[in-house]
């Protein structure tokens, strides 16, 4: 259903941040980040409570306006840019916290996604069923085809279904970026367990993937690369298993001694 | 009566299920059998066909308190779809003053006649009013309400002070409808137009966006759409239609002046969505044939009409939280029965 980008060049620099800050007045929630993602690469980003890294992604999805430096999106300079307009381009985020539509039928949640400009625009004007559309999308995320559950009202569905909802709706805006917001919190393991090949397969579809996790063991296990982010600064970037072994991480995560 | 009433026998539970009739009228059935189309019809047709007998039939006084239930049925409409829209309005008398002071100075001045005004008035109207506000769109909840509570109010002081379009004399002497049924029947037709197609356009998935907003607006823009434009759209039907209200009456008291910025008719919407259900129109709509004629029947009460007019406000509210719209809509679409419910 999603397909996202024609494949070619692996080395496309699809996001760039550079410099990017954000002081909410006395304090600054991110400092200084730069880093860069390719096209179809899965970044993780980490850091203990309180570290920015919900910010760095309001940042990049423009629900925050930076205070200093330059994010750039399939070579575009979209800084200061709204969040529609950056959607526009086919970066697409989850919520940590879940915003549904609580008071739509579950299904009619991801219509809404699938009325956008962008999505006509990729579907070369044509108006599709976007009742059949959204269904499928929704069961590519693992709601049961015609079960109850998807004609509920969304306030009435359990966390770990939101989520779901959450993921259905950015992926009907067909993107090329998926930015997650902890798209694991609050979900059992046996939930994230059947969520993990969710995310595989659209990787295998060749998806660029940001996600911002606490649950190190399922990122790790899927992440090109991990981000470490303390008080708003990167701390460190690579491998996962090299950047957990670096003092500086772990000091950050254990609150032992680090450092300076 | 409500509450699970823990019985000896186990716990019991009212359960709402949907008429065979209404699950069978939602499908092709509808087109196959009498029965089907006229449960779909009849809801619809028997408050318009009500409407019309009574305009034609009552006396003359209560066909005049007919059309001005039906003016605040308008209004009451226009706060629905900007509250659907994530835009809860204290401000009707905005629409309808600018509505009621545009075919007044078209009327007044370049002697425009009704049928002309009542056009270009709930267009212009629509367009200043949402020109007007398009700066605090961003605002929400209750920041956007102020504005909107302020605002009629500051126009009605800056026509006082400039003394423009007659100042606190306004303008009288306007043309007057040839009949008062020509004022039942362009009333009722802006009514059913209003409430038919706008409900039309709120079931639509255009009416999903703004229902988007109304629940969520951050997550209607991660999904690519511009909230503003949306908004404003909303805000020009609404102010349309309000709009419209106010140029009808500038024709029916043949006077304008700055008593259509009054209070008043931003309140009274708020009341009628309150008594009649909101989210719909069509409760709106009926809170006003509720809450018009009712004032109107408690005149013989003198001093104590205003008590006991509220009063029965809050016994609606009360009684009926839900409204009588949704009320009566459960009612026709479901029945309820008691259940066991485990042991």
């Amino acid at each position: 259903m999603t397909e996202p980008a024609p494949k070619p060049s692996r080395d496309e620099i699809i996001l760039s941040v550079r410099g990017l800050t954000k002081n909410f007045g006395g304090v600054t929630a991110v400092d200084q980040v730069s880093f860069e993602v390719k096209r179809g690469e899965l970044i993780g980003v980490i850091g203990p409570n309180g570290s920015g890294k919900t910010t760095l992604v309001n940042l990049i999805t423009g629900f925050v306006k930076p205070s200093a430096g330059k994010i750039m999106v399939k070579g575009k300079d979209v800084t200061g840019w709204a969040p529609y307009a950056i959607a526009d381009l086919g970066l697409a985020r989850t919520f940590q916290m879940v915003k549904p539509f609580y008071q739509l039928p579950a299904f009619k949640n991801v219509v809404v996604a699938l009325f956008s400009p962008r999505v006509q625009r990729l579907a070369g004007g044509r108006y599709g069923d976007r009742d059949a559309v959204a269904k499928d999308l929704l069961e590519e995320v693992g709601f049961e085809r015609d079960s109850w559950v998807i004609n509920k009202q969304a306030s009435v569905l359990p966390h770990g279904y939101l989520k779901r909802l959450e993921l259905a709706r950015c992926l009907a805006l067909r993107p090329e970026v998926l930015v997650l917001d902890e798209l694991f919190s609050g979900l059992s393991l046996a939930e994230v367990a059947s969520l993990v090949p969710v995310i595989e397969k659209l990787m295998v579809q060749g998806m660029t993937i940001i996600m911002v996790e606490h649950r190190l063991k399922e990122l790790f296990r899927i992440a090109d690369r991990v981000l470490v982010l303390n008080f708003g600064q990167k701390i460190a970037e690579g491998a996962p298993q090299e950047v957990m072994s670096q003092p500086k991480v772990r000091g950050a995560y254990l609150g032992s001694e680090s450092e300076d | 009566m409500s509450n699970p009433g823990k019985s000896k026998q186990g716990t019991r539970r009212r359960e709402r299920l949907d008429r065979g009739i209404k699950v069978r009228s939602e499908d092709i059935y509808a087109l196959n059998s009498w029965r089907e189309a006229i449960y779909l019809l009849a809801p619809r047709a028997f408050p318009v066909l009500a409407l019309l007998a009574l305009a034609l039939l009552a006396p003359l006084y209560w066909q005049r308190v007919l059309v001005s239930a039906t003016v605040f049925a308008l209004l009451a409409i226009s706060w629905d779809l900007a509250a659907s829209s994530g835009m809860v309005c204290l401000g009707q008398a905005l629409f309808f003053g600018v509505g009621a002071y545009l075919a007044g100075i078209m009327n007044h001045y370049f002697h425009l006649p009704p049928a002309l005004t009542l056009p270009l008035a709930t267009l212009g109207g629509g367009l200043i009013c949402t020109l007007l506000l398009l700066p605090v769109l961003r605002l929400r909840g209750i920041y956007f309400a102020m504005v909107t509570l302020i605002l009629p109010l500051m126009v009605e002081r800056i026509i006082e002070a400039t003394k423009i379009f007659g100042g606190t004399e306004g303008l009288s002497g306007l043309t007057p409808f040839p009949h008062p049924l020509v004022e039942s029947f362009i009333t009722m037709a802006a009514l059913w137009v209003a409430l038919f197609g706008l409900r039309r356009i709120m079931a639509s998935d255009y009416g999903l966006v703004l229902k988007g907003i109304n629940d969520n607006d951050r997550a209607v823009m991660s999904a690519a759409l511009n909230i503003y434009r949306y908004k404003a759209q909303a805000l020009f039907l609404a102010a349309a239609t309000g709009a419209f209200a106010g140029a009808f009456m500038t024709h029916a008291y043949m006077f304008v002046g700055m008593p259509v910025f009054a209070l008043d008719y931003s309140i009274l919407p708020i009341a009628s969505a309150a008594v009649g259900g909101l989210g719909t129109l069509a409760g709106p709509a009926l809170g006003a044939f509720i809450l018009v004629p009712l004032s109107e029947m408690l005149r013989g009460l003198g001093g104590l009409r205003i008590v006991i007019y509220a009063v029965l406000l809050v016994v609606f509210t009360v009684g009926l939280p839900e409204g009588v719209f949704h009320y009566l809509r459960r009612k026709y679409t479901q029945f309820e029965r008691w259940t066991e419910v485990g042991k």
